[in-house]
């Protein structure tokens, strides 16, 4: 068994002292692999808490670049990272905040062809989703399902956000709740919608907390209900949400048994 | 009397005091002993009472009559 050194002693103090956590649980957060789908709004936050939290492997997916209009909610994210992989600007601030975290980086878009590839990768533990569309959102709960991987699914708009965790055999699954993405002319293209960056602070937090309870194996985790929040009249409501036996992918019958990219709707709008 | 583990914590404050002795005390299996070098003052005051909280049994204190105590902590005693 490791021996926490001094200085983690000291910058994980207080967590040892949560009679849920103690060393015992510091170790294990230490020993955790989380994979991070998107560092945008909600992989920000997410990542990092996590890694101040100190989880030992934290991967990070993402293809884009930083845009200065990714910065007003993308935390992670510097004035100077500008025009480089949020990847390695993600990787940067990781490594600058805890030295114990081991960043791991896929310049990627998820697709059905890789996303087994990069969750087998390094075997992660939990995985948490910070996409910001429809067709990733059912593509890794459908390869979390298929993998049996717990992962917290979350989605943020305008002052509105909703979140729910999936835990193999325990839970029903994202598309046991919306059973498929929504046609494309009910989705707000992005000139549309718009989002107050603080929203991506609250439920990627909340995803991060999923993560460390789940690593914890404390408390109880957001499965079998949904959480909804909405900013401008400041209420969370927790909507419970049961199995869907006709789930096309966790069912009794379940149709789907291969992984499917679903196209994404089109965004005219010029960054 | 018989410790199974020393540690001396007169070298940090609160909070680290408390972390470092629960770290020790997990290190130990229950019914084996921690022999604590503490110091004076807030140490001597809140540790023993935090170990109590926790369900650890204090079965000997002694002043060292150097601003610093030794307390025999059985782990889990009170459990």
């Amino acid at each position: 068994m490791i021996k926490l050194t001094n200085e983690q002693l000291e910058r994980y103090s207080r967590h040892i002292i949560l009679s849920q956590v103690g060393g015992t649980g510091q170790k294990k957060i230490l020993s955790s692999k989380v994979l991070i789908i998107g560092t945008g709004g909600l992989g920000s936050p997410a990542a990092m808490y996590l890694a101040a939290a100190g989880v030992g492997h934290i991967g990070l997916v993402d293809y884009d670049t930083v845009d200065l209009s990714n910065l007003q909610r993308q935390i992670i994210h510097q004035t100077c990272d500008v025009g480089r992989a949020k990847i390695e600007s993600g990787r940067e601030t990781i490594n600058a905040l805890n030295p114990d975290v081991q960043v791991h980086t896929y310049d990627e878009q998820v697709t059905a062809a890789n996303i087994r590839d990069i969750i087998h990768d390094l075997d992660y533990d939990f995985i948490i989703d910070g996409t910001d569309n429809f067709p990733a959102k059912f593509l890794i709960n459908d390869a979390c399902v298929l993998m049996r991987k717990p992962f917290s699914h979350a989605g943020i708009i305008r002052f509105q956000g909703q979140t729910i965790t999936y835990v193999p055999g325990e839970s029903p699954c994202y598309r046991c709740v919306f059973n498929e993405p929504p046609p494309k002319d009910a989705v707000p293209t992005c000139r549309q919608a718009g989002v107050l960056g603080v929203m991506g602070g609250v439920i990627g937090t909340i995803q991060a907390t999923e993560a460390l309870k789940y690593i914890l194996g404390v408390g109880e985790l957001l499965t079998g209900y949904l959480l909804t929040y909405d900013a401008l009249t400041m209420t969370f409501r927790k909507i419970r949400v049961p199995h869907n036996r006709r789930c096309k992918i966790c069912g009794e019958q379940p149709t789907i048994t291969e992984l499917v990219d679903y196209e994404q709707p089109t965004c005219d709008f010029k960054r | 009397m018989n410790a199974d583990e020393f540690l001396d914590i007169t070298d940090v404050v609160c909070p680290m005091t408390f972390v470092k002795t629960k770290v020790a005390l997990e290190d130990l299996d229950d019914g084996q002993i921690l022999e604590l070098r503490l110091n004076d003052g807030e140490p001597i005051q809140n540790l023993p009472r935090s170990l109590k909280d926790d369900g650890h049994k204090i079965l000997e204190l002694a002043n060292n009559a150097d601003g610093t105590f030794t307390i025999f902590v059985e782990k889990g005693g009170l459990t």
